[in-house]
């Protein structure tokens, strides 16, 4: 059971005439804790404990017109464009491995060459928008304030940078896939390293 | 009808935030989960979960497929589709109608029309509401009608929203280059290439009036304040706005029940005005077609429960109350507490929450706890804090020392920013425009300069790891 605001403020209606800072209250579905506060009031925490009661997953629903209902609601109606945040959809909806494919790999730069880092968990953009042109492809050279991704992190999009001037050696994650925070979304063969840049692809 | 079972579908606080209304109705509830989702705190307080897909939203809470498969899975006699996700998208409802499920919302006819800017606008010139000089443009017209309207103007995209798809343009020479750009990008991102021309006001207000409707009758639950927002993006929502004059709300709201009435709308539902404070005069913005975020607000000075008021709307029934059964009380303002650091230029802030106080006894509507996962999949709203006063000034008292009783530790939260706002005298003094917290973000760097010689703005509420 979860207590609502109006049992709370009943139970704190109760505590206020008595002299006890605290109420830590526990069953095996909740707890909580509530504390008076230095500046007057009373703090709360509480937590449902209760497990989740799960039903068997759905198999998903073909309704006559839903089939292209992939993509955000902003295409409302229009018909005409869900090729862009169609793309967009099923590669995020491939990147089903989640962390593992940015985790396995995390800080496994090969000798010689630089690792580019994610900088937050999210999914990894090889292109500033769905049908765009990838920002670099192996091979390219690349200077330090380089954008060569994003990560959609919280639907906030965050530039990443290549922080090694030289040569893009190896893109080490698929477009949309996830990317665990630090995990190597690059390689750069940095510049007068001696080396050919790039294995063949 | 009555419904007996609603299939929640969505996350976060707004999940939360409608299994709470169903409980007390008696209303079993199903929600929606993704894989990132299984153990979150809507989870725990649902009657039931059900797995839709993967963490990635497009294979879980924007898959039509799934959800409509979900609700027929758990026996649901209607959707709720909260807000974002697929709460505004006409696909569902007709996808929900044509598997015999209630939608909780407008009509698909009505979403079609609101979902893009440009039919929503034609509506709204039909209902006599007043629009910001602009229209579509396509191509070499573009520079004749930018003259026309004056400079700066405003591009946007007709498929857009939420502040997706705006940029202003203030020299003549950049309007062609900023026109292909913008249209590229909607074409892109919305389906849709249309642009169109806008006038830019600036300073500007964002005020908003609340409507519900049930297909025939439309009447209005007073406005809010939205002005304070960055990057289109609000932060604390209050109602009423605050100084308008009556002449200025009373036209307000008489236009969005207007417009409601032309919509036939159906529904909870949101007209978004732009106030010119200087000239007095407002502007038709965009219908948001669903439960919005700020809502709080606006049930902490009528009393009423919005989300009881959509159910039973859905569920068939006309309007429960006459226009003039709705009375305000007070004043009330929301905070969102998001996972973010703003001395960080807003960067997001996931991981997983390890102790989450919140005062006793005010409202907060949330899905954390300790132990709370924050995926980085979806948005960064943890919470809102709501107070009501008699009056502003004891609403903004009462916000601040709710807020001295918040903490939470695991992520980068904003409430050091909500502080420092609460604090500010600008804000105290009502009526702020949507320029208003980028001012409050340089003074905050200034102040964080003169007295730690640090370079940024070190207002937020660090929490640990």
């Amino acid at each position: 059971m979860e207590l609502t605001n109006e049992d709370v403020a009943d139970i704190l209606a109760a505590l206020d005439s008595l002299p006890y800072d605290e109420l830590d209250l526990r069953t095996p579905r909740f707890r909580l804790t509530l504390r008076r506060a230095p500046g007057g009031g009373w703090t709360e925490e509480s937590q449902v404990l209760a497990d989740p009661v799960a039903l068997a997953p759905a198999h998903p629903h073909r309704a006559p017109g839903a089939g292209e209902g992939r993509g955000a609601g902003a295409e409302a109606g229009t018909g005409a464009g869900e090729a862009g945040t169609g793309a967009a959809a099923e590669a995020a909806a491939g990147a089903g491995a989640e962390a593992a494919a940015g985790e396995g790999r995390a800080g496994s730069g090969r000798a010689g060459l630089a690792a580019v880092a994610a900088p937050l968990p999210g999914t990894f953009y090889r292109a500033p928008r769905p049908g765009a042109a990838p920002f670099v492809e192996v091979g390219d050279e690349v200077g330090e304030d380089t954008v060569v991704a994003i990560v959609e992190t919280m639907k906030l999009m965050n530039s990443v940078h290549a922080g090694t001037r030289g040569r893009v050696a190896e893109i080490c994650l698929g477009n949309g896939e996830f990317a665990a925070q630090g995990a190597t979304l690059m390689l750069i063969l940095p510049a007068g390293a001696g080396r050919p840049a790039g294995p063949p692809a | 009808m009555s419904f007996r079972r609603i299939l929640v579908a969505n996350r976060g606080e707004i999940a939360a935030r409608v299994i709470r209304t169903c409980r007390r109705l008696g209303i079993e509830t199903v929600l929606t989960v993704s894989d990132a989702d299984t153990r979150s705190l809507p989870a725990r307080l649902a009657d039931k979960t059900i797995r839709i897909g993967p963490a990635p939203a497009p294979a879980s809470y924007l898959d039509v497929d799934a959800v409509v498969g979900a609700a027929l899975a758990a026996g649901a006699d209607a959707v709720h589709p909260g807000y974002g996700f697929l709460s505004e998208n006409p696909l569902l409802a007709r996808a929900c109608a044509a598997a015999g499920v209630a939608f909780i919302g407008p009509s698909a006819e009505t979403l079609v029309s609101t979902g893009d800017k440009l039919a929503a606008r034609e509506h709204a010139v039909a209902a006599g509401l007043p629009v910001l000089p602009g229209a579509e443009v396509t191509g070499a017209e573009a520079g004749r009608l930018a003259d026309q309207i004056g400079y700066p103007v405003l591009v946007k995209a007709a498929g857009g929203g939420g502040g997706r798809g705006l940029r202003v343009v203030r020299d003549p020479a950049d309007l062609a280059h900023a026109a292909a750009v913008a249209s590229a990008e909607a074409g892109a991102a919305f389906g849709d290439p249309r642009v169109y021309l806008e006038r830019y006001v600036s300073p500007a207000r964002h005020v908003e009036v609340q409507l519900l409707g049930d297909g025939e009758q439309v009447i209005h639950l007073g406005d809010r304040d939205c002005s304070v927002q960055r990057r289109y993006q609000k932060l604390v929502e209050e109602a009423p706005a605050p100084l308008l004059g009556d002449d200025l709300r009373d036209g307000l709201r008489a236009a969005a029940v207007a417009l409601g009435e032309r919509l036939r709308y159906r529904g909870a539902g949101t007209v978004e005005f732009l106030v010119d404070p200087r000239r007095g005069a407002f502007y038709f913005l965009e219908v948001n077609a669903r439960i919005q975020v700020e809502h709080p607000v606006t049930e902490a000075i009528t009393g009423l429960d919005l989300v009881a008021e959509q159910i039973a709307i859905a569920e068939g029934r006309r309007l429960r109350l006459r226009q003039e059964d709705v009375t305000f009380t007070g004043h009330a303002i929301e905070c969102r507490v998001n996972a973010e650091d703003p001395a960080a230029g807003f960067l997001p802030s996931p991981g997983t929450v390890t102790r989450a106080v919140f005062p006793a006894g005010a409202r907060v509507d949330t899905h954390v706890q300790a132990g709370s996962a924050v995926p980085p999949h979806y948005d960064s709203l943890l919470a809102k804090v709501v107070a009501r006063g008699a009056g502003r000034g004891a609403a903004l008292r009462r916000l601040a020392g709710a807020l001295e009783r918040c903490a939470i530790d695991g992520v980068v939260t904003n409430l050091g920013l909500h502080r420092a706002l609460l604090a500010d005298g600008e804000f105290a003094a009502g009526g702020v425009d949507t320029g208003y917290l980028e001012r409050l973000l340089a003074r905050e760097s200034a102040r964080a300069v003169r007295e730690n010689g640090s370079r940024h703005y070190t207002g937020s509420g660090v929490g640990h790891g």
